[in-house]
């Protein structure tokens, strides 16, 4: 399987980090491109690609920033989600560390798209190494005059200031994460009105995540023509996947949009650890429905996923093998909704906290005939009835592992007991 | 002032430069993770003060406090050690590391903190580094691929005054200095 290595083609160069190593490769050259072109032309442009947003909704970016109002008479605001938490999902981690440059230099882009001239990067607080990586490479751009009062020679301001989160899964949403930036607690907002037209300190704003805005500089550089040559026509371009669990070789990796998941499991992933046998996966972390064996020729793009009952979210692959229980393993990611619910909703904050209790004394061994029907239960009424999707992420891990291992919960109850519980535990890398 | 003074008074102040004059609430995180890199924690004077600086009441500050997971309200240990269970490190054995770092640290069972103080070691959410499970963070410094063994080798590093090197990034060598790193206010040499 051979992708254009794109987002990653710079990652066997360990200068790229450094602003001029960055742009020695070419870096920059899509910026002092940008300068010269007008706000409206870097908008068609990146409609024209069809890029959609790589944070999970996989909404068209070049909309996204085409709804910004320009004659509120307030500033406009660019805000990068670098909060990546969802569980699974690591590649915007290794995307800054290796070339925190091309991250600004999109990040300029899209803030001349809009006429801003104050950005915020919205780090992950646990990420605490790669925003030091972040702000250093603000400080090289401020000294090569790519930010600043004068971005390359254009005589437009743009500034950045980077923020960093305090650990709130929630925080990656992005009306919870305006609020946090506002120094309030982190909890979403009601849309509308919509960030693109009220959203930090009530004015428009952007947000995209890291993996969307590291795509814009090539856009600008190579062409929306170019762009499209890879993926398909829906979802074209590349994505980063991360693929961890019960693999040979866990990691990041770029594919293109439509690669079928047997490739990425069997070439880039080196096959099931220790010549295990896939049993369940997530395509997009925790918050997306698991799939099965039966799946495992789905291709990875958004609307081969939707199709199979699933969704590309983050494109974070957890894979599990024959030695996992999935009552287990769905007590586990319920837990984390459970403990990063931010209580604003009911069904949420309760559903996912009982759903966890039900799972774990299915798991225990002391679960009652009536706790599989519960959980049926407890999945549809959390599903779409909250404010943001957090609840979704929960009703997913539900309704998923029940649709598809409804005879193992079924075997829990009966057998009193984890069925896998004496099950061999498959060695683990030392 | 008991927490913000002096030099940190100072510090408190180039924090609020950051950021817009109309909108200096959004100083709010970093502050708190100045208060935590004086005293180790975010005390109840440190809410009131940080208060004081943005013009908004101590409960509005204490709301904020109490809702991110990074903040600690209560005594916390010299170091603290996080260890990822989510699901892909747990599918690499992500429960016996955190066993393995409780029983190290000396904690009792149900508690978070090592009785000689030394030690926090809290059960964490995903940490974005699932290419390298089980992920561990010590004073929020990365260390990959963690056993067991590992483990308790990094506790006793800790514990005999050391300083274990991560896996990327430099070490800090305390909760206190991780906070102050969190706050932006350390300048790390280019590597």
């Amino acid at each position: 399987m051979t992708t254009e290595a794109r987002l990653t083609r710079n990652w066997g160069n360990p200068e790229a980090v450094g602003i001029d190593g960055y742009v020695a490769a070419g870096g920059y050259e899509a910026l002092r491109t940008a300068v010269g072109m007008t706000d409206a032309d870097i908008v068609e442009q990146v409609k024209a690609s069809g890029l959609r947003g790589r944070g999970g909704a996989g909404f068209p970016t070049g909309m996204k920033w085409g709804f910004v109002p320009r004659d509120t008479g307030k500033p406009t605001y660019v805000v990068v989600n670098f909060d990546e938490s969802e569980p699974g999902t690591c590649n915007n981690r290794e995307l800054v560390e290796r070339e925190p440059h091309r991250l600004l230099e999109g990040t300029a882009i899209a803030a001349l798209a809009i006429g801003c001239e104050t950005a915020f990067l919205y780090v992950r607080g646990e990420y605490l190494w790669q925003s030091i990586v972040l702000e250093r490479a603000v400080k090289e751009a401020y000294a090569k005059g790519f930010l600043g009062a004068d971005v390359a020679g254009s005589g437009k301001r743009i500034d950045v200031v980077l923020h960093r989160g305090a650990g709130a899964y929630i925080c990656g949403e992005e009306t919870a994460l305006l609020n946090s930036l506002e120094g309030l607690r982190g909890q979403p907002r009601l849309r509308p009105p919509f960030p693109a037209v009220e959203g930090l300190y009530a004015s428009p704003t952007v947000i995209n995540n890291v993996e969307t805005l590291m795509n814009v500089p090539d856009i600008i550089a190579r062409g929306a023509d170019w762009f499209r040559e890879v993926g398909t026509e829906k979802s074209p371009g590349t994505k980063m996947v991360t693929i961890s669990g019960k693999v040979e070789r866990p990691g990041n990796y770029e594919i293109a949009l439509g690669t079928p998941f047997r490739s990425v499991l069997e070439e880039l992933g080196g096959g099931m650890l220790g010549g295990g046998t896939l049993k369940a996966w997530t395509p997009g972390g925790s918050s997306t429905p698991m799939l099965t064996a039966a799946h495992i020729d789905t291709a990875l793009d958004y609307e081969s996923l939707a199709a199979a009952g699933s969704l590309l979210g983050t494109a974070a692959i957890m894979v599990m093998d024959e030695t996992d229980c999935v009552v287990d393993c769905a007590q586990r990611m319920v837990a984390f909704y459970a403990h990063e619910s931010c209580g604003k909703c009911t069904p949420c904050r309760e559903g996912s906290w009982w759903a966890t209790r039900v799972l774990e004394r299915l798991e225990d061994g002391y679960g009652k005939p009536a706790d599989v029907p519960l959980m049926h239960d407890m999945g549809k009424n959390t599903l779409f009835r909250a404010f943001c999707a957090l609840a979704d992420g929960t009703a997913a891990v539900i309704n998923s592992s029940l649709q598809h291992f409804a005879e193992e919960y079924e075997e829990h109850v009966r057998l009193g007991r984890c069925p896998l519980r004496e099950a061999p535990v498959v060695e683990v890398a030392s | 002032m008991a927490v913000f003074d002096g030099s940190v008074l100072d510090d408190a102040r180039a924090i609020l430069a950051r950021y817009p004059d109309a909108h200096q609430r959004s100083a709010i995180m970093p502050l708190l993770y100045l208060a935590q890199s004086v005293e180790g924690m975010v005390s109840p004077d440190a809410l009131r003060e940080i208060g004081g600086l943005l013009g908004i009441t101590t409960a509005e500050v204490e709301a904020v406090a109490t809702f991110y997971s990074m903040y600690r309200l209560r005594p916390t240990g010299t170091h603290v050690v996080n260890v990822c269970t989510n699901l892909a490190c747990k599918l690499r054995g992500a429960e016996a590391v955190y066993e393995a770092a409780h029983e190290a640290a000396g904690i009792a069972h149900g508690e978070e903190l090592s009785a000689d103080g030394l030690f926090t070691v809290h059960e964490e959410e995903c940490l974005g580094v699932c290419d390298f499970a089980p992920a561990v963070q010590v004073n929020f410094c990365n260390h990959d691929l963690v056993t067991p063994a590992r483990m308790r080798e990094l506790i006793g590093e800790l514990r005999a005054g050391e300083v274990p090197a991560p896996a990327r990034g430099p070490a800090f060598p305390s909760f206190k200095a991780a906070s102050r790193a969190l706050a932006g206010l350390e300048e790390v040499p280019a590597s």
